[in-house]
């Protein structure tokens, strides 16, 4: 029941939303819905006892891990949206507004289903909600990366739509009585038939690959996080790419318990490595500090697409990961939309010298940028660490040895943008914006910054038997 | 299970070609559309009557018969209709791959282990053709409208191999996927109408702003 009362609460404030007239008004409910769901997310996820249940919609521990690192995600850009859009008075943020808690609405209940065709449903559905808002700059670009965001992710979704049908077909050539929920699935596994059951792996790899933006399928990405606002760029590396991961999580699940593993892990780990090798490669060329930031978001979903194919103690590293990433996304989107109004500019040719311009946003971006390659003290050293011990102690030494060159290589090339935004000298012949730091321009980022930080060095107890459950359940299927 | 049935997806592969061979893109959207009302049609023959069955085809037909296809023309309107363009690899072109995907889809149907109930039948050949022809129409028209199309035939493809499955499938969750159709279909077409605005035409390899630069 608590979690249709999560679901629900953003859908009202949506049409809460939609039926305010004033446009300097409406974002405070933005706040107040994601205050409201944060807290009672923590209520659920930290006391709540382990849920066990059979039913189609039900949080496990999976589920509330997502959950918690979604309703962080989004209460801090909520926060960030109301002197956000204090800027951009000129457009009407109705549609942003709404379709940001229909989004949050919709990312809920994918934590929350265990019916593989619900899942889908609401996966599809933040698609869709989020197309409008990357068109909220309204020009020629942006309708551009709207329609590649649209279409792409549309095949992508319709294909995992495919794999989920195959799955389930699977059931009855194996003559058991279709299914799609989770847990039954995942007792059928041992006996369902190979074929239908790679392909099904293989076609939600790669609608949910499109998703996550794993490469060859990420072509949209770049496009949509560059000319979407800072913080729809958030929501959709935070929030959207890990809806796509978690319905590969939830296939991963299935398969892991299957007879024959070697084939589904060598498909992650082969994509994976791909995916970090372009996004590297292309990162050290990147001087668009937005574009940087989505090739270094497919740079880590295919670190999530290794780890998962080497299973073991990565696994636990993909859970601690998951909010590091998040979070750290959060921050780096959130500086570089401030970056964006102080100089009018996303380049690194015109945005330079942020320190002295906006010295908290240039400080939030260079230490963002440390958690994002994994620099301690941040939660996602932590995990990137689970990683590389995971490879070189179960034998991958070749995919060990690739990771970290390939880690290096994404770390220098994002340095060589990242250390003239924040370091060089503001241009001189251009005309200052009006841009200045405010309050809640800052904070929400820094929140975001302080909890990878305490993260990284402090597991509260709740939170740690939470990984661990989730961890378990990645593992135990075995 | 019965002839009819087979006949009804024989004809939705005719309908694959016509729209991938057509340079009317009016013309292609009520082929589509006929194409959904045959595969709204199609659960009424392939399974014993029952009102979860009969609700289906009610959404079927009026979600890709009615409300889609009203959708794409009101898009299509506000657009500049009258030029047409080649595809990238030409109409013939597309005819050809259109019926090499077919001989593919059932060639590799052929192949697949099949539930005993399900042996011969022409559903997983036909929605294997379709989502192929999709993939084609998507790949090589221009334009947005166009491409769109093509999505839908992908999903329709995607909706015949459904049919075997009627069971697994609440009714709920094939309402939803439905009702998520429409509003992507009413999302694209507002998109397909402001890309017109800003470009003066639909054509969307003119739409090259955005790549890494060199």
């Amino acid at each position: 029941m608590l979690i249709l009362l999560l679901t629900l609460i953003p859908l009202l404030g949506a049409l809460t939303a939609a039926l305010i007239p004033s446009n300097s008004r409406r974002p405070i409910v933005l706040p107040i819905v994601a205050c409201l769901q944060l807290l009672l997310v923590i209520a659920v996820t930290v006391t709540g006892p382990p849920q066990t249940g059979n039913g189609w919609i039900h949080l496990d521990a999976i589920g509330k891990l997502f959950l918690l690192e979604f309703s962080i995600l989004f209460a801090a850009c909520a926060f960030y949206a109301v002197n956000y859009l204090q800027y951009r008075k000129e457009r009407n943020n109705r549609v942003l507004c709404s379709g940001f808690l229909v989004c949050l609405s919709a990312m809920t209940l994918a934590t929350a289903a265990h019916h593989l065709g619900l899942l889908w449903l609401a996966i599809e559905t933040t698609t869709l909600a989020m197309a409008p808002l990357v068109y909220f700059n309204r020009n020629a670009r942006s309708i551009e990366a709207t329609w590649k965001y649209m279409l792409i992710c549309s095949i992508g979704i319709a294909l995992a739509l495919l794999g989920i049908l195959f799955l389930a077909y699977s059931t009855l050539v194996a003559g058991l009585p279709p299914s799609l929920n989770l847990e039954t699935l995942q007792g059928y596994a041992p006996k369902l038939p190979q074929v239908w059951l790679s392909g099904a792996f293989i076609l939600m790899l790669v609608g949910y690959g499109t998703k996550m933006g794993l490469a060859p399928m990420h072509t949209w990405k770049p496009d949509a996080y560059g000319e979407a606002p800072g913080l729809v760029g958030a929501m959709l590396a935070g929030g959207l790419a890990n809806c796509g991961l978690l319905g590969l999580i939830r296939i991963y699940q299935i398969c892991m318990a299957s007879s024959e593993v070697h084939f589904y892990k060598s498909c992650l780990i082969g994509m994976g490595l791909f995916s970090i090798a372009l996004a590297a490669i292309f990162l050290v060329r990147q001087t668009d500090i937005k574009r940087m930031l989505a090739y270094s978001s497919v740079e880590h979903m295919g670190l999530f697409a290794v780890a998962l194919g080497l299973g073991g103690k990565a696994l636990y590293g993909v859970m601690l990961h998951l909010i590091g990433n998040g979070l750290a996304k959060g921050v780096l989107f959130l500086a570089s939309g401030n970056i964006h109004r102080a100089f009018a500019s996303k380049n690194r040719e015109f945005a330079r010298g942020t320190l002295k311009r906006a010295p908290w946003t240039g400080a939030l971006f260079l230490a963002g940028f440390m958690a994002m390659t994994g620099s301690p003290p941040f939660l996602t050293f932590a995990s990137e660490f689970a990683f590389f011990s995971a490879a070189f102690s179960q034998g991958h030494i070749i995919t060990g040895a690739l990771l970290a060159l390939l880690l290096m290589l994404a770390f220098l090339g994002m340095s060589l943008t990242v250390v003239p935004v924040v370091f060089g000298d503001p241009p001189k012949n251009r005309e200052r914006t009006k841009y200045h730091e405010r309050a809640l321009l800052v904070v929400p980022p820094l929140a975001l910054l302080i909890c990878l930080g305490i993260l990284g060095i402090w597991l509260p107890q709740p939170l740690y038997r939470l990984v661990n459950e989730a961890t378990a359940l990645l593992e135990v299927a075995r | 299970m019965n002839t009819a049935a087979d006949q009804l997806l024989v004809f939705v592969i005719l309908l694959n070609i016509l729209i991938l061979g057509t340079r009317r893109t009016k013309l292609a959207i009520r082929a589509i559309a006929t194409q959904g009302i045959v595969l709204g049609l199609l659960p009424l023959m392939t399974h014993s009557f029952q009102s979860h069955i009969l609700i289906i085809t009610i959404f079927v037909l009026l979600a890709k018969g009615v409300c889609i296809p009203w959708l794409l023309l009101g898009a299509l309107k506000k657009t500049e209709s009258g030029e047409e363009l080649q595809p990238v690899f030409g109409y013939s072109g597309n005819i050809m791959a259109g019926a090499v995907a077919t001989v593919l889809a059932f060639v590799f149907a052929a192949r697949l282990p099949l539930a005993t109930l399900h042996q011969g039948l022409l559903i997983v050949p036909a929605s294997l053709a379709t989502i192929l022809a999709g993939f084609i129409a998507i790949a090589n028209r221009r334009k947005a409208i166009n491409q769109v199309v093509g999505y839908l035939m992908l999903e329709n493809g995607i909706f015949i191999f459904g049919l075997l499955l009627t069971e697994a499938m609440p009714l709920m969750v094939e309402a939803g996927a439905l009702l998520d159709l429409i509003a992507g279909i009413f999302v694209m077409g507002l998109i397909i109408k402001q890309i017109s605005r800003e470009f003066s035409s639909i054509d969307t390899s003119r739409m090259t702003a955005l790549r890494e630069v060199e």
